[in-house]
């Protein structure tokens, strides 16, 4: 008889490719399959999925569902949802993951409901019990202040799962999986919420998603204009500019930049906060980075509290012999390096 | 044209780290004495987001909101920004509700009022963070959903949305009636004024009890809790420090690159 399926993972595709926290819950997801001796499960829907279903059995899925459909190239939760849930039922799956993303957050809910189980959203660790297969799912919640340990009492156990918080295999060419069609009728009549237009606000060439290096600046950086400064230390690193709420609730730099429980969560090499108080909304986005250094003009900001380098004192003071020594530094290495 | 803005209550959630507490039980936050809960910032978007659509176009909104214990002239609030009533869910037995029951109680509430055209609600609560009270109130309704909208209009009994996404936004279309989660991009509620102050005063508050309601299935948890806690911060801050902000700042290159 053939394991059963463990995990089932609801996969997201980027510009035609695995996104990062597909990669990583396969890898997450893998640890789980094996310890409970069953099948890791990866369901895609999409336009053209076949090199991209190979791609999800290297990253270490055992089974790819495929639901191919010229229709399905863009999300749209009133056809995505049928299909999603035809899938589930037919899998069984013990444990079923989605990122913690703008379609999860979405799909999540609804797909829960329409199963009759529960979900834990926005998870960052997931322990599963030996024999029980009871999942018991950590959360942040309070804005972070505190963690929230879960179980839910209906199958599939589901979570989703916020980016970073699982860890990417290498991806090994040498595995084998299967890929299974799945069928696709939509019922366009089923379509309440239309997608009329999709508007991207990127700004830089490095997304915040991907930076090895991301400079952030707060409420305390007072101008549109003051944001200049840091992107000249961005570029330098290689890195992206980010921002704390304030000055995208100001309008000083767009949504899309925003860093925190709300925003985007990142966690670079190297992150870089510029006269940010450290509210724990915002920390939440940032405090998994490698390496947090603070400058900031109040030394009572609860950013020195979670940064590892601190400096008191006024950016517009700080920054430009920093970048000026900094550039220096760099030059006498060979150009820029990540720490 | 009538708006149901779904609003809780919850602890500040712009309190300082440090008056943040768990009961013994590792189950709940305690408020800190003396400080009164407040409206979920998302939900005061969502308020801010339903007033608008009344400004351009003329529309009943009303307030709701379910709680084991509602601090009342919390919620006076949007009765003063121009809310038109209130609705208040107040239980004792209504006490750690998990997402789905408060979604299904709420949801029962909005039928009894005769239903709506347009609910709307935060994208997440300050509290738990789940985000899923909003989609739960659309399935029950079998309305359709639109979440983390930035921006809401409506025109000829079609809601036209700007859902924020990772890299920009998505235009959606849907007809009414649907369901709505605000993002704090949409905007702050307006602020209250005296000529508002005084108006809430003469303006519908009405208080049931869940056993008014017509719930379909005793509201049985999906999900349990077994434990909260504070996670501990051992991080110690080295701090980069001089006389001289130009020596500080090439000390602070030095220790991250040489």
């Amino acid at each position: 008889m053939p394991k059963k399926t463990m995990v089932l993972i609801l996969g997201e595709l980027v510009k035609g490719n695995l996104s990062n926290i597909t990669r990583e819950m396969l890898g997450g997801s893998r640890e789980l399959a094996d310890k409970a001796n069953g099948r890791l499960t990866l369901l895609l829907l999409g336009d053209k999925l076949e090199l991209v279903a190979e791609e999800a059995i290297a990253y270490g899925a055992d089974d790819v569902y495929l639901a191919e459909n010229p229709q399905l190239g863009t999300y749209q939760a009133d056809t995505y949802l049928p299909i999603i849930e035809k899938a589930v039922k037919d899998t069984e799956p013990e444990i079923l993951l989605m990122g913690q993303t703008s379609i999860g957050r979405d799909i999540a809910p609804r797909l829960a409901f329409r199963l009759g189980t529960g979900i834990c959203m926005d998870c960052v660790r997931l322990d599963i019990e030996p024999v029980s297969n009871i999942l018991r799912m950590t959360r942040p919640v309070y804005g972070c202040k505190a963690l929230a340990v879960m179980i839910c009492k209906m199958k599939p156990q589901m979570a989703s799962i916020r980016a970073g918080t699982m860890k990417s295999r290498e991806p090994d060419r040498s595995r084998k999986g299967q890929l299974h069609a799945l069928a696709t009728d939509i019922d366009m009549s089923q379509i309440k919420v239309k997608v009329t237009a999709k508007v991207e606000e990127q700004m830089d060439s490095v997304s915040l998603e991907d930076a090895k290096v991301i400079v952030c600046g707060g409420r305390g950086m007072g101008s549109s204009d003051s944001f200049s400064i840091l992107e000249d230390l961005a570029r330098l690193l290689g890195g992206a500019v980010g921002a704390s709420r304030p000055p995208c609730d100001a309008g000083w730099i767009p949504s899309t930049r925003q860093i925190g429980l709300t925003g985007k969560i990142v966690s670079p090499n190297l992150y870089i906060a510029v006269a940010v108080s450290g509210s724990s909304q915002h920390m939440a986005g940032c405090a998994e980075s490698h390496t947090i250094v603070a400058i900031n003009k109040d030394p009572e900001a609860n950013i020195f509290a979670m940064a590892h380098y601190g400096v008191v004192g006024d950016y517009r003071e700080i920054l430009p012999p920093f970048i000026r020594h900094t550039r220096e530094i760099l030059e006498s290495k060979g150009g820029p390096r990540c720490c | 044209m009538r708006i149901v803005v779904c609003i809780k209550l919850v602890l500040d959630p712009e309190m300082p780290y440090s008056a943040f507490k768990i009961d013994a039980d590792g189950k709940r936050a305690i408020p800190s004495p003396g400080t009164p809960p407040v409206i979920s910032p998302y939900d005061e978007n969502a308020l801010e987001a339903a007033l608008r659509i009344k400004d351009a176009h003329g529309a009943t909104v009303i307030a709701v909101s379910l709680g084991s214990r509602l601090a009342r002239p919390v919620l006076n609030k949007p009765l003063a920004a121009g809310v038109d009533e209130l609705v208040l869910i107040e239980d004792p037995a209504a006490i750690d509700l998990d997402s789905f029951a408060s979604a299904s109680i709420l949801a029962a509430a909005i039928s009894k009022l005769g239903g709506a055209d347009l609910v709307l609600t935060g994208r997440q609560a300050a509290d738990w963070d789940a985000g899923i009270a909003g989609c739960v109130i659309a399935e029950e309704l079998k309305m359709p959903c639109i979440t983390v909208a930035r921006k809401v209009t409506v025109r000829n009994g079609m809601v036209r949305a700007e859902r924020l996404q990772s890299d920009g936004f998505e235009v959606v279309e849907a007809l009414l009636p649907c369901v709505i989660t605000v993002d704090g991009d949409l905007g702050e509620l307006r602020q209250v004024t005296m000529h508002g102050l005084n108006a809430a005063k003469k303006k519908p508050v009405t208080s049931w009890k869940l056993s008014d309601l017509k719930l379909e299935s005793p509201l049985q948890p999906r999900c349990e809790l077994l434990e909260l806690y504070i996670p501990e911060r051992k991080r110690v801050c080295e701090m980069i420090t001089d006389e001289n902000p130009e020596d500080a700042a090439v000390k602070l290159a030095n220790r991250l690159f040489e």
